[in-house]
């Protein structure tokens, strides 16, 4: 079947494709774009708190890009070798030594010291020196983010115990109670084999450093990590905790609704989730601070920073969303929004956090969180970590030959470091 | 214009094209794995050190990596031969003459392949839940205990060969399908004269006549499944304890999550050594009994 079309209809759809073209191509070229890249939930919330900022900088539009955590880091490194990083970036603290070794990051005390709203004492000390990398500053913190033991009231008070556990001992026999009461079809605590947290959580209660040497060696042959490890697994051995990975529960809500395990340990944001997920679980659940070892109380500094890359070509206008972002009023909002927990001590005055009686613990703990080594190998050790717990729990490794493989995977890992940094002077 | 420079006129920017975008970048590979690539010198190009072929020692050294070894050539084993009898089963099924509704069949059996990876890998993540997955209940019914797919060491890379192979057969089904189609039915008519009953048949006929379908079927099978990766990455993430680590996932995880180029490459020109013997040692098997190339 041959038609031939007439040169008229030609001409009339290459004049509306150009049209079209044309179209497009007419964008602002007025104004600055900010590239803001979000890691989770943050970034569907933060949406809602730019329309104000766009509209106080005329001429300043903000796109926000949301990426998964679990695609976040790779997605990072990949973006610096390419020469793609955004302007602004929602950075975890714990990759914050990374990429400042990368060269990545911009330093930021100037902005801080020019600044009005950003004051470095209304910050968590401890969460702020996780941004302080040899010296200088690279983000500031955004939210904070610590483990804590979130449990069923209703479940631990059928068990015989009226308040949480404060310390470990106590926690033993919680746990063996729930145990006793649900049964062997439930659990008393969930770990999912998958996550590092809990036991990096547990480690860095005790008093030895995680790494040793200005972290080029690892120190888990420790009397203080073997402590942890064993009691780690301990949980598992006993029956208290199943040997699952969360992909292998439905889901971490549902199951807590159904009593499948009393106690979980886990980070602010899933205030908001429990309350949202499970609403019918209102008023039989909690949080309290991890329980501690000896007294020593205490988690993990975690959160998110604000991170300004040295490739951006909008240095200024990052940094006024940044700030924005860090203003008091901003983060008030942002905790009703998300549940994520503010890192200006100021905004904890507030009566909905003042009074939250789930946000109490959070504020207890954050005095005395510890930061992770700041090493920019450290991603790769703490994922050396989970699978050495892994080894022991489902492998049947025992844990003095897993403890001495892991010393001597960390110090292989680290080996590089040691090298450059006994090559230059005075380090 | 002579013949030969005609043909070389023609055959020129093909080869251009491959040269630059396949030759160079090989090399450029191969030159990477000689140096210490990482994330230092992604960071400052001048910690960069040439250390010829320590990156391949260092790689044969390593554990992981005789253990990534070691599944995938269990995968392998296991699941290429799988894959071919569910192809040729699936064939020979499409091929009969009582089958009905032959262009339904054809395109529901080859619907798999055209699949994303990562969609289906959800959907048999909740088939093969421990608690609330279709396959233990079915299992159940038949009253085999729940087994734990993704859980247990033991389990995990049968799950993966499951999946990969459910995925992949409509492929070589529609090749084996054109090579049933190639032979003569006089020789089916001339055997059921004879009296052979249908495996007769099917030894002494069909498999002969498909030897050369089959040999190619099993080589892009077999150089295909060496590169597992899609399948652990999107349902196990390697684990249970490694279990389902392939040799490409840990090139993958050197290369792109840790940024050890050298290393990365240096695995990934191992893995190439090995598919290339692989394929000669079976291309040489098929030789010996009875088949040319």
């Amino acid at each position: 079947m041959v038609s031939r079309v007439p040169m008229r209809r030609i001409a009339r759809v290459l004049a509306l494709a150009l049209a079209f073209a044309a179209g497009g191509c007419s964008q602002d070229r007025s104004g600055t774009t900010i590239r803001f890249w979000t890691i989770g939930r943050e970034g569907e919330v933060v949406a809602q708190l730019l329309p104000e900022f766009e509209r106080a900088h005329p001429g300043v539009r903000v796109e926000v890009q949301q990426i998964p955590l679990t695609a976040a880091h790779e997605k990072l490194l990949t973006a610096f070798a390419g020469d793609a990083l955004p302007d602004l970036c929602q950075l975890g603290n714990t990759w914050v030594p990374e990429f400042a070794a990368l060269g990545a990051l911009e330093p930021l005390q100037p902005y801080v010291d020019a600044s009005r709203i950003v004051r470095s004492d209304d910050y968590f000390s401890g969460i702020w020196d996780t941004n302080v990398i040899d010296g200088m500053l690279y983000g500031v913190p955004w939210y904070v983010d610590t483990r804590l033991l979130f449990y069923r009231t209703d479940l631990l008070a059928r068990a015989g115990f009226d308040h949480a556990p404060r310390d470990w001992d106590e926690w033993r026999r919680a746990m063996a109670a729930i145990k006793a009461e649900r049964g062997k079809d439930n659990y008393a605590i969930f770990l999912p084999l998958n996550e590092f947290e809990p036991l990096l959580n547990l480690a860095l209660q005790q008093p030895e450093p995680l790494l040793r040497d200005n972290g080029t060696r690892g120190n888990f042959e420790s009397a203080g990590f073997r402590r942890a490890l064993a009691f780690y697994v301990e949980m598992f051995r006993n029956g208290w905790a199943p040997p699952m990975s969360n992909m292998q529960i439905s889901n971490v809500w549902d199951e807590f609704a159904r009593g499948f395990f009393s106690f979980y340990i886990t980070g602010p944001w899933n205030i908001g989730e429990f309350k949202r997920r499970v609403p019918q679980l209102e008023g039989k659940w909690s949080t309290a601070p991890l329980p501690g070892f000896e007294g020593h109380a205490g988690g993990a500094a975690g959160g998110s920073s604000f991170a300004i890359f040295r490739s951006s070509g909008n240095k200024q206008a990052a940094w006024e969303l940044a700030e924005y972002l860090s203003a008091v009023e901003q983060q008030r909002r942002f905790y009703q929004l998300t549940g994520d927990l503010p890192s200006r001590r100021s905004v904890w005055d507030f009566p909905e956090l003042a009074q939250d009686e789930y946000a109490r613990a959070f504020h207890e703990q954050l005095e005395h969180v510890v930061p992770t080594p700041k090493v920019p190998e450290w991603e790769r050790i703490a994922q050396e970590m989970r699978l050495m717990a892994e080894r022991v729990i489902r492998g049947g490794v025992p844990i003095d030959a897993a403890l001495r493989d892991f010393d001597a995977k960390t110090d292989d890992i680290l080996a590089k470091r040691r090298a450059l940094l006994s090559s230059k002077p005075g380090s | 214009m002579s013949t030969q420079r005609a043909a070389w006129t023609f055959v020129t920017p093909a080869l251009l094209v491959i040269g630059v975008f396949f030759g160079l970048p090989v090399l450029a590979a191969f030159v990477l794995s000689l140096t210490d690539f990482d994330l230092y010198a992604l960071a400052d190009l001048k910690n960069l050190r040439f250390i010829g072929l320590t990156n391949y020692f260092d790689v044969l050294n390593t554990p992981l990596f005789w253990k990534s070894l070691l599944n995938t050539t269990y995968f392998v084993v296991v699941g290429v031969p799988l894959s071919i009898g569910a192809s040729l089963g699936a064939a020979l099924l499409l091929n009969s003459p009582l089958a009905r509704c032959k262009g339904l069949f054809r395109t529901a059996l080859f619907a798999p392949v055209v699949t994303t990876v990562v969609a289906v890998a959800v959907i048999w993540k909740y088939l093969f839940h421990t608690r609330y997955g279709l396959i233990n209940y079915v299992l159940g019914h038949v009253g085999i205990a729940p087994i734990d797919w993704l859980g247990d060491v033991h389990y995990s890379m049968p799950a993966i060969i499951l999946f990969a192979v459910w995925k992949n057969f409509g492929y070589n089904m529609i090749i084996l399908l054109a090579g049933l189609q190639g032979v003569p039915q006089e020789l089916y008519e001339a055997a059921k004269i004879d009296g052979a009953s249908a495996w007769r048949a099917f030894r002494h006929i069909t498999l002969p006549s498909l030897r050369p379908v089959l040999l190619l079927v099993g080589i892009i099978t077999m150089a295909g499944y060496f590169q597992l990766f899609a399948e652990p990455y999107v349902m196990t993430l390697g684990n249970p304890l490694q279990s389902t680590y392939s040799v490409l996932y840990f090139m993958y995880e050197e290369g792109f999550t840790w940024w050890s180029l050298g290393r990365a490459s240096a695995i990934a020109f191992l893995l190439f050594a090995l598919i290339l013997v692989a394929t000669r040692a079976l291309l040489h098997v098929a030789r010996r009994s009875g088949e040319e190339t």
